[in-house]
């Protein structure tokens, strides 16, 4: 009894009751403005995108390669195989070896040392900028071969899907109950089985979503592409030599004098965010039609 | 009725023929072996691959450290011309644009957090929590794009003439409003971090038990009472590690300050004034580093924001053990 006499008033009874009705009325409000506020910078860019960008997706810009500067019409075609490209490759290396990341940490490194290290070091990579994966490989591969190439541009993208997949993949098996893994075992099946034949079925919407946002994300980065793709205006001849894609695109033609080549960086914004849009919007209503 | 004569019966024995039986008697244990050895393999190639990261832009900066030591850290004489570098101006840029990130983003994610968990209704609150999360989807290069040629403009026009009429006896809302510069870049990636944050701050407020809010309005409490003496204080925590999270986002971003941080080593006092961040600069000198030095020297910035990224991530890190030990929750 005497610590509750000792300590202080409760707040409430103590301010009148239009004031403090007035004080939730005003946060209702501002925080219900908070919300919207970020819905409407959300239109807002959207908008942006889509009335700049519209003007320049006609069949030249898909199908033809750029002007020379200051030069009419033209297209992208070369940078949006270069993308197309680059985000394979990227995800053909990051994804199994993620997977494999995932699997470690879910199926043999729970409790263990080695396995919270893990996890520890996939938070941290996951934290990297990814300009500095842009750095790192061309600290490795650009350096040591001596010139810019598609596949330094995929490895660098390929870097920053690793621990995005790792981390999916071990938050999705996580999920999985044990109850099912040990069943599997019980009836005599070899551990590999199991994760695969079991325990990835369980998962697997949960993974291909994870997969699908991930490789999304990284087709639209740019700061790794700077220093390792690079960017260049004609087709691709292989992935050996500097590869045009969209993005450092944008960036470039944004940044120049030219109307026409700022026409096509708008184009190329609009094309690359609706495609990341688009996968964003269609693996959420998957996961939300199953949950439903 | 349960059978119970079946279930006593003997199983009939199936004799099993000779061509399935397993070579073996005992499992096979080589694939179990590979497919152990492979998964480990990879959980030591993000290992190495973080190592590698310390190691390589470390060694690669070395010419610039040898040159410059830890002047390197407190001077902002950058000038490729008569090779000497600081990368003062840089680091103060990213710490400046992160800092009003942060204090737009936080703010304005808690009172986000707090509608879509404690006022909307339901069906509203999905909508608007899909909203939200598709900004973080947008890419950095069209927040560069939107930011240059739209947004920039409209801050020169209207708040920045706005802040300076009612905030200008402050140093740092002087000077000319260009639109472009470090207060822009810092608005931004508060847009850019805010669906992080307020994904945190959500999870976080869910997770009150509501026997303590029940409790609280039970007393009387108004909503926003419950939230300012219940919910936040039993979440304050988590709260700090969505902060955190945000943190470590806004300082490495790089494409949308790039766009509209305006790429000026000169220090200023003004947040009005254009400036750099380690990010931009490297964005935009990269390639024309021919020099030895200068591309040190760069490298050297990529190490120092690689080193404040590691350490958000160690704080982070221990943070969220601890609270995970304090409370028994995980985020």
């Amino acid at each position: 009894m005497a610590s509750v006499m000792e300590r202080p008033a409760v707040p409430f009874p103590l301010r009148s009751r239009t004031r403090r009705r007035g004080w939730d009325l005003v946060v209702r409000l501002l925080s219900t403005a908070a919300a919207l506020l970020a819905l409407v910078f959300l239109f807002w860019i959207l908008a942006v995108v889509v009335r700049r960008g519209v003007g320049a997706l006609d069949w030249t810009f898909f199908t033809s390669l750029p002007s020379p500067p200051g030069g009419e019409g033209g297209g992208l075609a070369n940078a949006i195989l270069g993308t197309v490209a680059m985000t394979l490759m990227a995800a053909l290396i990051g994804v199994p070896l993620g997977v494999l990341t995932g699997v470690y940490q879910s199926e043999f490194g729970r409790g263990t040392r080695f396995g919270s290290f893990v996890r520890f070091t996939v938070n941290v990579m996951l934290g990297i900028p990814s300009i500095l994966s842009g750095l790192f490989i061309y600290v490795v591969m650009v350096l040591a071969t001596g010139h810019f190439s598609g596949w330094a541009g995929g490895a660098s993208l390929a870097i920053l899907i690793f621990p995005y997949v790792a981390r999916t993949t071990e938050d999705m098996l996580g999920l999985v109950p044990d109850t099912l893994r040990e069943s599997s075992l019980a009836l005599g099946a070899p551990r590999w089985k199991t994760t695969l034949g079991v325990v990835f079925r369980a998962a697997r919407s949960g993974l291909a979503t994870g997969i699908l946002l991930s490789v999304a994300r990284v087709s639209g980065e740019t700061a790794p592409l700077l220093f390792t793709a690079l960017n260049s205006p004609y087709w691709p001849t292989g992935m050996n030599g500097p590869t045009a894609n969209l993005t450092v695109t944008i960036f470039n033609y944004a940044m120049s004098p030219y109307s026409d080549w700022q026409r096509l960086a708008w184009g190329a914004s609009l094309l690359i965010t609706m495609s990341v849009l688009v996968v964003t919007i269609f693996t959420r209503w998957r996961v939300s039609e199953e949950a439903a | 009725m349960r059978p119970l004569r079946l279930a006593s019966a003997p199983l009939p024995r199936i004799p099993m023929p000779m061509s399935t039986m397993p070579a073996t008697l005992g499992p096979r244990r080589w694939p179990d072996a590979v497919f152990r050895a492979a998964a480990m393999t990879c959980a030591a190639l993000i290992c190495l691959l973080m190592a590698g990261f310390f190691v390589e832009l470390t060694w690669k900066s070395m010419p610039s450290i040898r040159a410059f030591g830890f002047g390197f850290l407190t001077s902002a004489h950058w000038n490729p011309v008569t090779r000497q570098f600081g990368g003062l101006s840089s680091i103060y840029g990213t710490l400046a644009s992160t800092a009003i990130a942060l204090v737009i983003a936080v703010p304005l994610s808690l009172a986000t957090a707090l509608f879509l968990v404690k006022l909307a209704p339901r069906g509203l609150a999905r909508w608007v929590r899909q909203g939200v999360e598709l900004l973080a989807a947008i890419p950095s290069i069209i927040f560069g794009m939107w930011g240059l040629f739209v947004f920039a403009p409209y801050m020169a026009d209207h708040v920045q003439p706005f802040l300076q009429e009612t905030l200008g006896f402050l140093p740092i809302f002087q000077g000319p409003t260009m639109g472009i510069g470090i207060f822009t870049a810092g608005v931004i990636l508060a847009l850019m971090v805010i669906p992080f944050i307020t994904a945190v701050m959500r999870d976080v407020f869910t997770m009150t038990p509501p026997v303590l809010e029940e409790a609280a309005y039970g007393m009387g409490a108004t909503t926003w009472e419950v939230v300012r003496n219940v919910t936040v204080p039993y979440g304050i925590q988590g709260l700090a590690g969505g902060v955190f999270l945000g943190l470590g986002r806004a300082i490495g971003e790089t494409m949308a300050v790039t766009f509209v941080i305006g790429n000026n080593h000169q220090l200023s006092a003004s947040l009005f004034a254009s400036g750099n961040s380690i990010a931009s600069t490297l964005a935009n000198e990269f390639s024309e580093a021919t020099d030895p030095v200068y591309g040190a020297s760069l490298i050297e910035l990529g190490l120092i924001l690689l080193v404040m990224t590691f350490l958000i991530q160690v704080a982070a890190h221990l943070w969220l053990r601890r609270l995970g030990r304090t409370t028994g929750r995980t985020l």
